[in-house]
């Protein structure tokens, strides 16, 4: 794909964020809509592409009242919208729609209009991952964390940092759903969830959600807020099992999507102002930090744990506190789109000072998916 | 009332002869006439190069523990927490999820790369599950 021929000119979460009782999922879908179009100045009627996960684009595209000539219901986990932004710029730039509407929303905490996960009992899950117990995912994610320990002489107390340090971004952020300050002691003694992570290691519940809208860049200057470029792009699957994984020492989908987008934008790592690696749980920051080049993952935990992702540190990571700290509604690589767009806007919360270059790298699943997209604010 | 029972496989006809092994107290695994690749889990082609020449054979049943987790909340139906759900490495090279038996489901006790072996627990008149088990000597 050509560098900066596709421009988010609409972002926006929803109204609220946290517990939101008075919400089906779709309405929280459109509420996130409603919010981006208005961003973008736009009408209903202008959009003619439109993407979404797990709900189905005919369910959102007909709540919203659009008529679509272009759709994407890529569904591969929380980075599902990582993806959408890639087949969008694409789509817009083969001229097969001009004004992309992207939505996620999930009722995840209080399970209004929510259709229940399930493993069918003969699916490959069903058969050789669901009877050995596991239950939902803080009882998969983390299970390569001890490997990746082993392997690469990482420490409980490097890994705890990753809550520590995103903390203290979501002390900045006022719509971050926990604020107080935490220490390493404090997560190390936080409950046991599933050794050896504990519960200030393991996102947030939450509902919400959040929609983005694209179009080309040389229309983008005409929108009311300013542009926000594609400027790489990259995607990958791996396994819908995470015991089949390659290795436990890296993600292969992250190893694709991170250096094609990358590649695709021309930069090399020390271009990145701003850094956004969906943290379901507390490994995978570091994960990202390898996998995507920025280190050998034998630094990624005393690079965090030295202060390095912080406020104030060199490489600004999280900056909305992540899923551990802002929210996760379940699908969380949409609230890191968000804020990626806020820090190229300059008007996020925990603002990174003339940051040109944001890096946003989502995972789908328990590794099983990776979307990664680059923006900047210069074309 | 019956206890909640843990999540039952539901065999397909690519991975018949898998349970059916389990049943008959064997680990059986698939390897790649054309390219010798061994792989899991079951499908009639070699995953590596395509070859719909298979052949199903009885794996050793020894591996080394890969890495785990030791489940506190929430439990699945079935199991009692804290418990393991371990990533065994086969001899063979595939790895597999399982559970570790006969061994204190704690960090000090659960070392990674620990040998291991297979053992075998019947859920039902179909279904039986391969587990594991610390290694002897
Ligand atoms: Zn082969």
């Amino acid at each position: 794909m050509r560098r900066n021929q596709v421009a988010v000119v609409g972002a926006a979460e929803t109204t609220e964020l946290g517990v939101i009782p008075n919400m089906s999922q779709i309405q929280l879908h459109a509420d996130a809509a409603l919010n981006a179009i208005a961003d973008a100045g736009l009408k209903l009627s202008d959009i003619d592409g439109i993407a979404t996960a797990v709900e189905t684009p005919q369910q959102i595209a007909h709540y919203l009242g659009i008529t679509p000539t272009w759709v994407d219901g890529t569904s591969v986990g929380g980075c599902s919208f990582m993806l959408h932004v890639r087949h969008a710029a694409a789509a817009i730039e083969a001229g097969l729609c001009k004004t992309v509407l992207i939505t996620h929303a999930e009722s995840g905490k209080s399970m209004i209009g929510k259709l229940p996960r399930s493993t069918p009992p003969d699916s490959l899950n069903g058969q050789f991952e669901a009877p050995f117990g596991v239950y939902g995912p803080p009882s998969m994610f983390p299970i390569p964390v001890l490997r990746y320990m082993k392997t690469y002489g990482i420490t409980h107390e490097q890994i705890a940092m990753v809550a520590v340090a995103q903390r203290e971004w979501a002390a900045k952020n006022p719509r971050a759903m926990m604020k107080d300050p935490i220490t390493v002691a404090d997560v190390l003694n936080s409950r046991m969830i599933a050794y050896p992570f504990r519960l200030l290691q393991c996102c947030l519940v939450t509902d919400g959600g959040g929609a983005l809208i694209l179009t080309s860049a040389d229309r983008a200057k005409d929108f009311p807020k300013k542009p926000v470029y594609i400027l790489g792009t990259g995607e990958s699957v791996e396994t819908p099992m995470v015991s089949q994984m390659e290795t436990f020492n890296s993600s292969r989908a992250f190893k694709v999507a991170g250096p094609t987008a990358f590649k695709e934008a021309g930069i090399t790592h020390k271009d990145v102002n701003h850094l956004m690696i969906y943290d379901a749980f507390a490994h995978l920051p570091l994960f990202g930090l390898g996998d995507l080049g920025f280190m050998p993952h034998e630094e990624t935990g005393k690079f965090i744990a030295d202060g390095n992702t912080r406020p104030g540190g060199k490489l600004p990571l999280n900056t909305n506190g992540g899923g551990l700290s802002y929210m996760h509604s379940g699908m969380y690589g949409m609230y890191a789109l968000q804020e990626s767009v806020r820090q190229m806007r300059g008007i996020a919360p925990a603002q990174v000072k003339d940051a040109k270059i944001s890096v946003c790298h989502g995972v789908g699943g328990m590794f099983a998916a990776s979307g990664t997209i680059i923006f900047t604010n210069e074309r | 009332m019956a206890e909640p029972a843990r999540a039952k496989p539901k065999p397909t006809p690519e991975t018949q002869h898998f349970w059916d092994g389990t049943q008959a107290g064997e680990l059986r695994l698939q390897r790649c006439d054309a390219c010798a690749n061994v792989y899991f889990p079951p499908r009639p082609f070699c995953p590596s190069c395509a070859s719909r020449k298979v052949s199903v054979f009885k794996a050793s049943g020894k591996g080394k523990l890969y890495s785990y987790v030791i489940n506190h909340r929430p439990a699945a139906p079935g199991f009692t927490p804290p418990y393991a759900i371990a990533v065994v490495e086969l001899d063979e090279g595939p790895r597999m999820m399982s559970n570790i038996i006969d061994c204190p489901q704690t960090p000090e006790a659960l070392e990674l790369d620990m040998k291991l072996e297979v053992a075998f627990e019947k859920l039902d008149d179909k279904i039986t599950l391969p587990l594991f088990r610390p290694a002897k000597g």
